[in-house]
């Protein structure tokens, strides 16, 4: 049989395990389309290609699998852009199939032309434009293989109509050859003993652990570690779940928003152990007043992340999971007395409070943490409700928690728990939202209807681009520019039955833990409408630029 | 300080762009860069001359590392190392000028190339500092055109 | 059909990443690149060996001239010009051949530049063409690396 372009495309996604792909057809892609009717890979309809890609983000962090989503040329294709950043600054493992116009047209101004591959140039792990259709099955080979190894990225696949419909007889093939691509999984021996010494000689040891141990799987070895020396974990946003909350050694995230507790101990730590994890701003905050005393081990994947923001003294280039298995036998066991009981003093001093009156967000998140026994998967928008989403939910495991972290997309929550409730049919999701980030991509409740997914969407609403409000309110004098949404909001409810969605309102405390029942029992995706009170901060704060340990707020 | 990086490269469309963007995004600068084929069709070979402080320096190597398309990154700042550039420059050649010029064209060893009514075109490879010497020596003539490919270097003796 | 294509630009960040994305983006080959400052060192000067007929090297004209940065661009196909290429060339020497093998770089106008035990490092400059026999006639030794800066040209005459 004489196979054509669309026919290699399918062929691939089968080859590569692929259950399902989100995306919406257009012109180009027609051919591509008509296949997937035939094929066993499952097509998810969205209503705007940036939902596609925000799904196959969700399903590839909930799942740990390649996440895939397609799009037609020119604006289809842009509005993947800020989708496939997303999962780039996270470092998430999705391919792009984007259609371009026929080869003789590239560079033509053609009908929904654009240059997908310079658009992306920066913000992809790598990018193909693929001119004849012999090496699609390559590219496509690659393109999978690229994604999910080293340190994950999006991979896009830009592939002209004529690429799609010309002939070519070549199967798919089983390696790849890629002489530039060598990820190193393996940290140098050396450099593990020399960590193993370091922490066996720390009075103070702290673990700074980021999403490269969800990726890499390596919860369970950062676990060992942990409980063996007895070195505190403290998580970044992105490693919410990589080791478990409810742990006397954890000290949640630290940062920001982070925990009094953590970031104290991270200043007062003579050795971090970073794992996974990449010194983002918003984690040090002042650079020069980043565990001044502290030694630094830093085991990662990615060369660039070591010593870009924080000179390392004990770099380990590798896979967390290898390197880590490496360390363990390497290191004593150790109780540390006197440093654990610093922090838990640091503990009872300084927990997280809010005040108990009114309907505050923060009682919304822990309510929905005690519904759900601590088993949902929590998905999240951008800005307040993505922080208390991080600080009043007591993640346990890897893929629980599913955020922009690095990119701080608003409009990836609602999106990304339905991707997350493809990879996860039998788990309780929830999307943290707020009435600003949720309108940012609302249409996909019709996704989430006509799939029959029972998606829980939380809206904390307080009528405001509410961390903006934050930030003027303590930096700018109240002045409250462009950050008014409560004015002119929908009536959510109503939204959801449009949609044929159910919605319920939430007004008062009382009401809050059995509309969470009632949202949880539903067939149906829910809108939980929290009208939370307008007004509140995310405490403790770390202004930008200050030192972690100078933090405002939130201190009982 | 100044660094000549060498980068072998799988030699395919957009390979450079994506190089060059990498420098770009980034904010690294290119003080110059040359870029040909080597002995072996598939691949090429880019000479950047960058400047930066060590940490700079080891983020674009690390960077260009990473490239899916890099086969071989080496930073030649960390051995001895042979440098050329190439350049030829069109100078003005008033009448009783010509003699000076070709004079200075022979101590450089330079190569006069070209011959015009009222100019001469001369040809000098060397070090960076010996071409930047020589053009200083020509610009009172007037310089008309000046083209430069940019550094290329290897590392001496033994790999 | 091959095209020399010379465009000065703003000596700015992202200039070169602009120019070689444009390549990439509209799926023209460049089959050398090289840049470096020009005696104005607000300004650098690209020297792009590609190919295409006609009509697509008018396209690449037009749309180099079209970017904010370029401030010139000519395409040396259309007049007489002069080119210049520039290698450095490590090659094996076997007991015995070093002999040969200074002749030709004697024949060529080559300079040695380094003598290793076991290998010496010639650099030549010329017409691409020279080039490329010189690197033919060394190959039979062995070359273990081999770094060339891409064209350079200018036009004959007057300007």
């Amino acid at each position: 049989m004489r196979k054509i372009g669309a026919d290699i495309f399918v062929d691939a996604l089968v080859k590569e395990g692929v259950e399902y792909i989100f995306g919406i057809p257009g012109a180009v892609i027609i051919p591509l389309f008509d296949k997937l009717l035939d094929s066993p890979v499952k097509l998810v309809l969205t209503r705007h290609e940036q939902g596609a890609g925000h799904a196959a983000d969700g399903y590839a962090r909930a799942s740990g699998k390649v996440g895939v989503c397609i799009a037609t040329s020119g604006p289809g294709a842009t509005n993947l852009v800020t989708a496939i950043a997303t999962a780039n600054f996270d470092s998430v493992p999705i391919v792009a199939i984007t259609g371009q116009v026929r080869t003789p047209l590239i560079g033509n101004d053609a009908f929904q032309e654009a240059d997908m591959t310079g658009i992306t140039r920066t913000i992809t792990k790598h990018n193909f434009l693929v001119k004849d259709v012999c090496d699609l099955p390559r590219v496509l080979k690659e393109a999978f293989h690229i994604a999910r190894t080293g340190r994950p990225g999006p991979v896009l696949v830009d592939l002209p109509m004529d690429v799609s419909l010309g002939q070519c007889d070549l199967d798919y093939p089983d390696t790849v050859n890629l002489p530039g691509y060598k990820p190193n999984y393996k940290g140098n021996d050396r450099q593990i003993k020399l960590a193993a010494e370091a922490i066996n000689a720390s009075k103070r040891p702290v673990l700074y652990v980021g999403g490269g141990v969800i990726i890499s799987e390596s919860a369970p070895e950062v676990f060992e570690l942990a409980t063996k020396a007895s070195i505190p974990v403290t998580t970044t946003l992105l490693g919410l779940g990589a080791f478990p909350e409810t742990h006397p050694l954890a000290l949640k995230m630290l940062g920001m928003h982070g925990t009094a507790y953590a970031n104290y101990a991270v200043t007062e730590s003579d050795l971090v152990i970073a794992v996974g994890a990449r010194f983002d701003d918003r984690v040090t905050g002042r650079l020069d007043a980043f565990a001044p005393e502290a030694k630094v081990i830093h085991i990662d994947i990615d060369p660039t992340s070591i010593s870009k923001n924080i000179r390392v003294d004990i770099p380990v280039v590798g896979d967390a999971k290898g390197s880590l298995q490496a360390l363990l036998p390497l290191v004593r066991q150790a109780t540390h007395p006197e440093w654990l009981e610093k922090i838990d003093n640091w503990k009872k001093q300084h927990p997280l409070v809010y005040k108990p009156c009114g309907l505050k967000p923060q009682y919304v998140v822990e309510q929905i943490y005690e519904a759900t026994k601590g088993e949902a998967v929590i998905t999240t928008e951008v800005g307040q409700n993505q922080m208390w989403a991080a600080q009043w939910f007591k993640y346990s495991r890897p893929r629980q928690f599913i955020s922009s972290g690095g990119l701080g997309t608003m409009g990836f929550g609602l999106p990304a728990a339905i991707g997350a409730q493809f990879a996860r049919p039998d788990a309780v999701v929830f999307d943290i939202a707020g009435d600003g980030s949720i309108q940012m991509n609302i249409q996909e409740l019709a996704t989430a209807v006509k799939y029959k997914l029972p998606v829980n969407i939380a809206i904390l609403n307080n009528g405001f681009l509410g961390m903006v409000r934050q930030w003027q309110e303590l930096f700018y004098r109240k002045r409250y520019s462009g950050t008014i949404l409560g004015d002119a909001n929908p009536d959510f409810v109503k939204v959801a039955e449009a949609y044929g969605a159910d919605g319920i309102r939430v007004t008062t405390r009382d009401e809050v833990r059995p509309a969470i029942e009632r949202a949880i029992a539903s067939p149906r995706p829910v809108i939980l409408d929290f009208a939370v009170e307008s007004e509140e901060n995310v405490f403790p704060m770390v202004p930008a630029g200050e030192a972690i340990n100078k933090m405002m707020g939130g201190m009982a | 300080m100044r660094h000549v990086i060498s980068v072998t490269v799988e030699n395919k469309p957009g390979v450079l762009a994506h190089i060059s963007s990498l420098f770009a995004a980034r904010g690294y600068s290119i003080d110059s860069l040359a870029v040909g084929e080597t002995e072996d069709p598939a691949t090429s070979r880019m000479t950047i001359v960058t400047h930066g402080d060590d940490q700079i320096i080891e983020q674009i190597t690390k960077q260009l590392r990473k490239l899916i398309s890099t086969l071989k990154v080496q930073d030649l700042g960390e051995t001895e190392f042979i440098e050329r550039d190439l350049v030829i420059v069109k100078v003005n050649a008033a009448t009783g000028k010509r003699g000076e010029i070709i004079e200075i064209a022979q101590i450089f060893r330079g190569n006069i190339i070209d011959v015009g009514q009222k100019d001469l075109v001369v040809e000098l490879s060397g070090q960076e500092n010996k071409i930047q010497a020589f053009i200083d020596l020509l610009r009172p003539y007037g310089i008309k055109e000046l083209a430069r490919t940019g550094s290329i270097a290897m590392a001496r003796g033994a790999k």
